[in-house]
């Protein structure tokens, strides 16, 4: 029987890139998370057609699909703002001020963690150690991990980001 | 590839050393205070003085000292400078020309450095990890070559087993002994897995091993592959680790490049490929049965043992896990012999561990330490002790599996047993100091609240039992706590502890159970008094 697949959802050249990550994995089920990974690389976060979309190219149960997509923690259904920023809240900077580093952010964006602002500029997520212990407290702006973080150079640094990207 | 061409790589990149090398940490820690910046101003300033025939600038991985980075090295003076910063960085090499360096130095004979015994760790902060040839010109691949051209698998299954090596992933399971059960159970094919999941918050010894000499987990891998009989292989690293995953797919392709992974490799009918696989955030999934099921793509729900993924794993075949710092152990055991590695350590526990030494503690960083090792050696002699005049109060081994040893016992030798019989665990290397300023009620509530969350909801005393217990931690911790509390917080941690399905709701008790032994009276001081006396809670609504 030959398989038909299914058509990319759009123009969108990202598609291609998705697609790409399926097929050096053969279209398997076990590409799952990989491709998960790459819509979420490529897109910023995981909507319901992609999701739709990977269930039929790779023949897994939509439920599969949003069961995994909801499992982990690193996938988001939701857009993320502008720019991120991660509070680490792992044991080693934890117990050397994480929680207090977390609070001044929290105030100062007035968004709690987890959430993005209303004017989709910031997202404030917590992580669970990202192994920079030694030079805790850390947090992840954009993607790039500031050590040493006090409440007042967080926030600082925090306004820096948001600053430059506007 | 032959042994001819291994030799020949070698002896090219022998040639092309220069007098001079200094090396820039280029790991994680020291990449987020501008590692990449420091060595380019380096590396200008070489070039502004001419002194690119003398002088070599090497990308490097960790050297350990992370809380004192970022961190320059310069062979063969074996200077160390600490705290560099991309704006005095070019004074090194002034410092290298007659003039002065301005920046800080650091004591490479301090006991942080000297008492370490570098197995794992000894090409970190040495070899460039993206270039295969350093790892090469370091000897690697060679023990492969020697592997499968001269050895029998049942003679490295024999030799990993008489080095006395144990799992590095918590267990301490020994690993010759699970290499022995794989090679033996039936199945038409065969993997290898490694665990890179670490998922300890507070602990980063895989990721630095990774991020530093990725070629000598992947040619442990393949010598495990060899000895079970496996071709295939994934390799599976937390999402949280982007320069590790980066740096691995760079060896990876490197080594296929030269025919070190792949078909046929050194000319025999040996086969191995590697895959990587990265994780999505959950902790549960460095448990081996969730993490297979994570790879096949589905949720990462543990299932119950056995079968053991050494009888039945990956879909259904026999499959080898180990940890990262297991694999790395691999190629010195079979290069220097197992009664060499068996000779370090304790009678039960060879060899070294690395652990990752953060929280209140002077100096933070990765060491490697003989097994055996006493914690207060670890903590006062490398570690210096806890900063700004605090006292050390205890120490947090095993992260939310473990538990917290108090001072008084800080002269036990580290090894897995000793550690066990102090209600906590070796673990994968996470080692969080705590100072007299620590609640560990609160400790044991933060624990508990990361189980929680961490719980994957399949069986119920766990899913249902860390919420419980977080709750009456919560109540304790802001002093509406009664006894009754903390009895029901002793049962729950009975219940829990023994009818969870997998390690992560049967460990989740333990830092409850290791603050209640050493630290009770924090709890007891944080009770109710009022609600204590009277038996009943709501007094102190009425009180008001
Ligand atoms: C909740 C839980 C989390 C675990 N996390 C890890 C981990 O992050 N890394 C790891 O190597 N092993 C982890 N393990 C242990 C693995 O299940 C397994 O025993 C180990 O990978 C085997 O390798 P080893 O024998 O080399 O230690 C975890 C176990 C449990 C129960
Ligand atoms: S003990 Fe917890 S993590 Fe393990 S299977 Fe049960 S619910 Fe899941
Ligand atoms: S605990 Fe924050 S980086 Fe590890």
């Amino acid at each position: 029987m030959k398989v038909i697949k299914p058509p990319l959802p759009s123009e969108d050249k990202r598609w291609k890139i998705v697609d790409a990550k399926m097929r050096r994995l053969g279209y398997a089920g076990h590409a799952l998370i990989e491709t998960l990974h790459t819509v979420q690389e490529s897109f910023g976060y995981l909507d319901k057609e992609a999701l739709s979309f990977i269930a039929r190219a790779l023949r897994v149960p939509p439920s599969r699909v949003y069961g995994v997509a909801t499992f982990y923690n690193f996938f988001s259904l939701k857009p993320q703002g502008v720019h991120t920023c991660v509070v680490c809240l792992g044991t080693a900077c934890y117990v050397k001020g994480a929680s207090q580093v977390l609070a001044a952010i929290e105030l100062y964006s007035g968004i709690k963690s987890g959430e993005t602002t209303s004017d989709k500029q910031l997202s404030l997520l917590t992580a669970r150690c990202i192994g920079a212990c030694a030079i805790g407290p850390a947090v992840v702006y954009d993607g790039i991990v500031a050590g040493h973080r006090t409440p007042d150079n967080a926030v600082e640094k925090l306004e820096g980001v948001i600053g430059d990207g506007a | 590839m032959v042994l001819e061409q291994l030799i020949a790589i070698t002896e090219k990149e022998k040639k092309a050393r220069k007098e001079i090398c200094i090396r820039c940490c280029m790991a994680a820690g020291c990449m987020s205070s501008r590692g990449a910046e420091i060595k380019e101003s380096i590396e200008k300033a070489v070039s502004e003085k001419g002194l690119q025939n003398r002088i070599e600038v090497r990308r490097v991985g960790c050297m350990g000292s992370c809380g004192q980075g970022p961190m320059v090295g310069i062979e063969p003076a074996g200077l160390l400078y600490q705290h560099v910063t991309p704006e005095n960085a070019a004074s090194i090499v002034e410092g290298l020309s007659g003039g002065s360096a301005e920046a800080e130095l650091g004591d490479p004979k301090h006991p942080f450095f000297s008492r370490q015994k570098l197995i794992v760790c000894a090409n970190s902060g040495r070899i460039d990890p993206e270039r295969i040839e350093d790892s090469i010109e370091a000897g690697g691949y060679l023990t492969l070559q020697h592997v499968v051209s001269e050895l029998q698998p049942s003679q490295v299954i024999d030799a990993v087993l008489k080095s006395g090596l144990r799992g590095r992933g918590g267990a301490g399971y020994p690993t010759g002994l699970k290499w022995g059960t794989v090679a033996k159970s039936p199945g038409t094919r065969k993997f290898v897995v490694c665990n890179g999941d670490e998922g300890d918050p507070g602990a980063f010894m895989d990721r630095s091993v990774l991020e530093s000499d990725p070629h000598r987990v992947l040619e442990g891998m393949a010598i495990a592959g060899y000895a079970v009989g496996a071709d295939q292989a994934f390799i599976y690293v937390r999402a949280e680790y982007p320069l590790a995953v980066s740096r691995l797919q760079t060896a990876i392709r490197q080594a296929k490049h030269h025919g070190l992974l792949g078909n046929g490799i050194f000319e025999s009918t040996f086969n191995f490929n590697v895959e990587l696989r990265i994780g999505a955030g959950a902790f549960v999934c460095g448990e081996e049965t969730a993490l297979m099921a994570s790879i096949e793509g589905r949720r990462g729900q543990p299932h119950p043992r056995p079968p053991f993924p050494a009888e039945s794993g990956l879909w259904g075949f026999p499959t080898l896990i180990n940890n990262v710092e297991t694999y790395a152990n691999i190629v010195p055991i079979v290069k220097k012999g197992p009664d060499w590695f068996a000779s370090l350590g304790t009678e039960k526990s060879k060899g070294t561990k690395v652990f990752s030494l953060t929280g209140k503690v002077r100096n933070n960083g990765l060491i490697e330490v003989p097994i055996g090792i006493t914690i207060r050696e670890i903590v006062e002699d490398l570690g210096g002790g806890a900063p700004d005049g605090a006292k050390v109060k205890a120490v947090q081994t095993g992260g939310p599996s473990g538990g917290c040893i108090p001072v008084e016992h800080f002269d036990t030798p580290v090894d897995y047993e000793s550690l066990v019989g102090l209600g906590s665990i070796m673990g994968s290397g996470g080692m969080v100091v705590m100072d007299e300023h620590t609640n560990m009620v609160d400790v044991a509530r933060f624990y508990m609240q990361f189980c929680m969350e961490e719980s994957c909801g399949k069986c119920i005393p766990c899913r249902a039992g860390t919420v419980q217990m977080y709750e009456l931690l919560t109540k304790i911790v802001e002093r509406r706590g009664t006894r009754n509390d903390l009895e029901q917080l002793e049962e729950l941690c009975d219940l829990v502890k023994h009818t969870s399905l997998c390690g992560l709701g049967q460990t989740a008790p333990n830092p409850v159970l290791s603050t209640l032994r050493y630290f009770r009276n924090e709890y007891l001081e944080l009770l109710n008094k009022e609600v204590q006396e009277s038996g009943s809670s709501g007094v102190q609504e009425q009180k008001t």
